[in-house]
């Protein structure tokens, strides 16, 4: 392993917006939303399944302050998808602004634009709708091949084929095989088979979804948006609207937290549809109640395992079938559910010697799912860690062994992982490092607390991707300025995660300059260069590797402008401790020597941008251990500790991975035991508020400890692999084997609540 | 209908509608650093202090701040100064939309309870939801900057 | 709060009813005391064994405890009320502003009217409490509230978050022999029979029975000094 001494990297500085978001600046959309925007709001569709058979708006128009109202007969007949990915998108092409048939509870209706928040609001109550009301299709279970079709309509189509079956409500499907499957099952001294189900987990960013429209002094779409995806929602934006890229330019302020909820155009389109109509600055905010049922939650999934084993636990065969829930309408449907395979499946490469993955992702009449942090993966790791942990249960194996016995390591091809090699894996040590902090082997024994009270542990490992292959890009531009300092354009987009600033670590690395000499500004379509923008885990491994190639260009055009000042030749001039030597005469150029010369009689431009993307996709590794306390009267799970060891390559900023990885378990520890999904049977989901919806307080996660094991990538920046989404898979497995643990019983559905715990024991 | 109130240290007048919520109220003046949520008193981002008590601007009418003093994060950037590059050093900040409610209700604390333990800063911030940290950063941030006051 | 309109709010907050007084014989407390001053009244709690801060303390938080009131709690009868829960467990009573001094049991039962809450009386008889409450989050709605008590010798349960608002349930002499593994038991079944429970998104009728019975023997055995 590689490792060097570095001097911006592997350094926990400050994020380069840390004392304006401390000391409450006005920096995210609401704050630089002008007062005179018009103020846009959505009537929306009580029913799951309607049609909208009359709407009248005459009454709401009257009122003062209303401006327009717009409904399906006002919008393009163009069909788009909200979802941020790169063209040919994955993701169907099956929405309109409005849309005449409203599958959801929760669809849009009409756009009522106003000049302030109180006529809207009036407006919304005087709109009168006929509705049609049709059967909804809710069960996922039950979705394919139902005679209630979701999307019957002609236009429906799909940009790039995922296996799509409209008319069977299948938006993508795949069956692979690996191996002789059937042949190594029969020869497994042990076959599991087990359901797991998940639900739509919804990322609730502290800042709802927002966007500003207005014209620009060019007379082009504006649009400031609380977004990742600042390119994709221009190209979403020209397609529903039917107008040209160019005429659109799309920026985000800071962003209020995303998690991947804003890797989907959830809202922009309808303040730029109000513009659009009536040339004026539009704004919209989504309510929590409407981030809650009409956001872009996590895909619901029921994850099916049989697992071939033999009695010394060695992992010998795994066939898995995801079904997944996409809602409504498509957005990263065909896309999630292959990472409930993909990045579950190669953790077990030791010993595996056969595998399938199928899957099917179907519509329902249920807010339609998006993009959430782990993306599929959240749900294969917990269906897959989970049996795993009931094999090691069964056979009396301790469940670390299982995995030590099985588990993927470095040098390894990984055949369910698009046979890729696992150049940086320290999943061993991560394993290893983790038991230790944890105190395994004293932890894992039950221990009777006395009262009804009992002490629990569980373990999971994970893993995630550091890109899309073959797939994302990401590009960077490095200036010289004058006084020696650097300017970095991006287009990936900092959604509190803090890339400006590693970015800008890697900046000051190449260039021998201090972090603070590099000022950082994105996402800008008219000013950044092209990103896909900041999902997959991608940007500190795609985006951090343009980083290193614009400045490796920067450092020859810096060259070639000294050169010419020492009048050599550039090879006889080398760029070393941030400045410029010749290498005969020894003399050297400073920064500012060459920034002042850059701007006066030069041919040679002091910036430089580079373009990367990847053929593979390296995966971080990690392991979380949970002890957990619980009572066995109410079924209350309190969460003691929780310690994580995660391989993130080598981690750019430690401070900053350690909270992605504390904020990432916290996620997952909510999402095991607290954050609930219920749809009742009318289609209306239930927790339509943060009253409803729980996410964890400070007081329900217990002690965090977060450590790392380095490995070095070697396709990575500085050997870095991503972070982001991984940290929030290990909880839902850990926490359901300590519950296990603690009950003998075995909950193969998340959320597990206390009821559902304290009756288990009891029956 | 008029209302007189001290806003972060100066006395306005205000004609206001009766129905209006003191954040609104607040980020109408130019106080930005006032966010919303949640629209059910859960979120604790709208914290603003009312005669140095910390209370939710979300769920008051602005007419109830009436003759009182009120503060928001703009009129307390010397006292948050004392303790946020702590929180930063811990890259705790993220995304920072709850950043403001936080180091208000973190100020009321530090007022009333000048050297509290653990569990009473937990305790006290309870009602500060954050999305991004995972909350352990914020607790290692105010416990540094306490530390850092010690000897 | 929600944007919706506001007809007629008349503003209670001057009338000087937000102090807690203290005398040998009782507290009174005015209705517009803060749950946060309950929460922080030495003398309240320290009578109270700290039920009343352990009532208090998980409810939505130090900024919103801030705000809200005793008298809107108790004047709400809420379902869901920790307040209503733990103050029934004492010797309580309402000053109504027409209706004079009633038992808060009283009060619990009665219809909405146009009447005003004036205050809160607890008599300091010789008393133990013991508060707690079963919550999915930390500050969450309850999905069972689950004060006992024993005042002057008689042990009572009160109920709450059925998901109906709270009920008594007195003792009738399952206790009297003493407190042992058995009676915690069989007053806990009594208990659990004789409240009704129902279904909501945070618990079901089920549900609710068995936590009653199991919080309940659980906390009797903590007030019998068993625990």
């Amino acid at each position: 392993m590689e490792h060097k001494n570095y001097n911006a990297i592997n350094k926990s500085v400050r994020k380069k917006d840390s004392m304006q978001l401390l000391l409450g600046k006005p920096v995210y959309t609401e704050d630089i939303t002008p007062k005179d925007a018009l103020i846009v709001k959505l009537l929306r569709s009580p029913h799951a399944n309607a049609i909208v058979k009359d709407i009248d708006t005459s009454k709401a128009k009257l009122i003062p302050g209303v401006v327009d109202i717009y409904t399906w007969e006002d919008v393009p007949q163009l069909r788009f998808s909200n979802a941020g990915q790169t063209a040919p998108e994955p993701s169907p092409h099956d929405r309109l602004i409005i849309d005449r048939h409203v599958r959801f509870v929760g669809d849009p209706v009409a756009i009522v634009a106003a000049e302030d928040e109180a006529s809207a609001v009036k407006a919304l109550k005087l709109i009168k709708v006929t509705y049609d009301v049709l059967e909804p299709l809710l069960d996922f279970r039950t979705a394919k091949d139902n005679p209630i079709l979701v999307h019957p309509e002609e236009d429906w189509k799909v940009p790039s084929d995922w296996g799509a079956f409209q008319h069977r409500n299948i938006i993508a499907s795949e069956d692979n095989t690996h191996g002789d499957l059937e042949g190594v099952m029969a020869d497994c001294d042990i076959v599991l088979e087990r359901t797991y189900h998940t639900k739509q987990y919804n990322q609730t960013p502290m800042e709802t979804f927002r966007t500003y429209t207005s014209y620009d002094r060019y007379g082009r779409l504006h649009v400031i948006s609380s977004t990742q995806i600042v390119f994709h929602v221009r190209r979403i934006l020209s397609t529903a609207l039917g107008i040209p890229k160019n005429q659109i330019r799309v920026e985000k302020p800071r962003i209020g937290g995303a998690f991947g909820a804003k890797q989907t155009a959830v809202c922009e389109v309808y303040p730029a549809f109000v513009t659009f109509k009536t040339g004026r600055p539009a704004y919209i905010c989504f309510s929590r109640g409407e981030s809650q049922i009409a956001g872009s939650p996590r895909h619901e999934m029921e994850v099916k395992i049989r697992m071939g084993a033999d009695n010394d636990g060695r992992i010998r065969a795994l066939d898995f079938y995801t079904l997944s829930n996409t809602g409504a309408y498509g957005e990263h449907g065909p896309t999630t559910v292959g990472l409930s395979g993909h990045k579950s499946i190669p953790l077990y490469t030791g010993g595996l010697e056969a595998h399938r993955f199928a899957f099917d992702v179907v519509y329902t009449n249920t807010l339609a799912a998006g993009a959430y942090r782990g993306y599929g993966a959240t749900q294969g790791v917990f269906a897959l860690e989970t049996i795993v942990n009931e094999l090691a249960e069964m056979i009396g194996m301790d469940p670390t062994a299982i995995r030590e016995k099985n588990m993927v390591k470095e040098g390894m091809l990984m055949p369910a992982y698009y046979d890729e090699t696992a150049n940086a894996c320290a999943l061993d040590k991560c394993m290893s490092r983790c038991k230790e902090l944890f105190d395994w082997e004293s932890k894992y024994p039950v221990r009777d607390m006395g009262n009804g009270k009992v002490r629990a542990a569980g373990v999971a490992m994970a893993m995630q991707g550091s890109c899309i292959s073959n797939l994302d890009v990401g590009s960077a531009t490095v200036r010289l300025n004058e006084d020696g300092t650097y300017n970095l354009v991006i287009g990936a987009a900092d959604m509190g995660t803090g890339c400006d600033t590693i970015l800008a670590q890697m900046v000051a690395e190449c260039m021998d300059c201090t972090v603070d000499d590099v000022t950082v500004f994105g996402a800008d379509t008219d000013a950044s260069p092209y990103d896909s923008g900041s999902y997959a885990s991608s940007t500190t491994y795609i985006t951090g590797q343009a980083v290193v190639k614009a400045c490796d260009k920067l450092k020859s055009q810096i060259c070639e402008i000294a050169a010419g000042m020492m009048e050599c030749a550039p090879d006889e001039v080398i760029f070393e401790k941030g400045q410029v030597r010749s290498i005969s005469s020894g003399k050297v150029l400073s920064m500012v020597d060459v920034g002042i010369k850059s701007q006066l009689f030069n041919y040679v431009s002091p910036e430089a941008t580079a373009m990367n993307t990847s053929p593979i996709s390296p995966p971080p590794y990690m392991v979380g251990m949970v002890e957990i306390e619980l009572d066995k009267i109410t079924g209350k799970v309190e969460v003691l500790n929780y310690k994580a060891v995660v391989d993130c390559g080598i981690p750019i900023n430690p401070a900053l991975a350690r909270i992605q990885t504390e904020g990432g378990l916290v996620q997952g520890i909510g999402h095991t035991l607290m954050e609930n999904v219920t749809i009742n049977s009318k289609g209306k989901l239930l927790e339509n508020s943060l009253m409803q919806y729980r996410i964890p307080t400070r007081l329900d996660m217990g002690k965090l400890q977060v450590e790392f094991e380095h490995s070095y990538e070697p396709t990575g920046p500085f050997g870095a692999k991503s972070i982001g989404e991984i940290v929030i898979n290990t909880p839902g497995p850990a926490i359901t084997h300590a519950i296990y643990r603690a009950t003998g019983v075995w909950h193969n559905e998340l959320p597990i609540t206390p009821e559902q715990i304290a009756m288990s024991i009891n029956n | 209908m008029e209302i007189k109130l001290k806003l972060n240290g100066s006395n306005i007048v205000r004609e206001i509608a009766p129905d209006l919520l003191l954040i609104d109220f607040l980020r109408d003046n130019k106080c930005f650093s006032v966010k919303r949520g949640c629209e059910t008193s859960n979120c604790g981002l709208c914290t603003v202090l009312m005669d140095g008590t910390p209370i939710l601007s979300c769920s008051l009418l602005a007419a109830r701040a009436d003759g009182h003093e009120i503060y928001t994060l703009e009129g307390l950037q010397e006292e948050a100064s004392a303790f946020v590059g702590f929180l930063a050093d811990q890259g705790t900040d993220q995304c920072g939309f709850c950043n403001p409610g936080f180091v208000m209700n973190t100020i009321a604390l530090l007022r009333e309870n000048p050297d509290p333990t653990d569990e009473e800063i937990l305790q006290f911030l309870s009602g500060n939801l954050c999305r991004c940290s995972g909350y352990e950063g914020q607790l290692r941030g105010i416990r540094a900057f306490l530390d850092s006051r010690e000897g | 709060m929600q944007r919706t309109p506001v007809n007629v709010a008349i503003d209670l907050g001057a009338l000087g009813l937000d102090t807690i007084e203290e005398t040998s014989e009782e507290f009174s407390i005015g209705a517009m005391v803060t749950l946060r001053q309950l929460e922080q009244h030495e003398g309240l709690n320290s009578y109270s064994d700290n039920a009343i801060k352990t009532a208090v303390q998980d409810i939505i938080g130090v900024q919103f405890r801030n705000m809200a009131t005793i008298g809107g709690s108790i004047w709400g009868r809420f379902g869901f009320s920790d307040i209503l829960t733990v103050f029934l467990a004492m010797d309580t009573y309402v000053e109504l502003y027409k209706g004079g001094v009633i038992s808060l049991r009283e009060f619990s039962g009665m219809k909405y009217d146009n009447d005003i809450l004036v205050r809160i009386i607890v008599k300091k008889k010789p008393c133990k409490v013991i508060y707690d409450a079963m919550r999915i989050q930390r500050t969450d709605y309850p999905v069972i509230t689950c004060a006992l008590s024993c005042i002057d010798g008689s042990y009572r349960a009160v109920i709450g978050a059925r998901p109906g608002k709270a009920v008594v349930v007195e003792d009738t002499g399952i206790l009297s022999e003493g407190i042992t593994e058995d009676s915690a038991e069989a007053f806990a079944s009594y208990v659990a029979s004789n409240v009704r429970t129902s279904t909501n998104m945070r618990g079901s009728a089920a549900y609710r029975k068995h936590l009653i019975k199991g919080l309940t023997a659980r906390n009797i055995m903590r007030i019998g000094g068993q625990i």
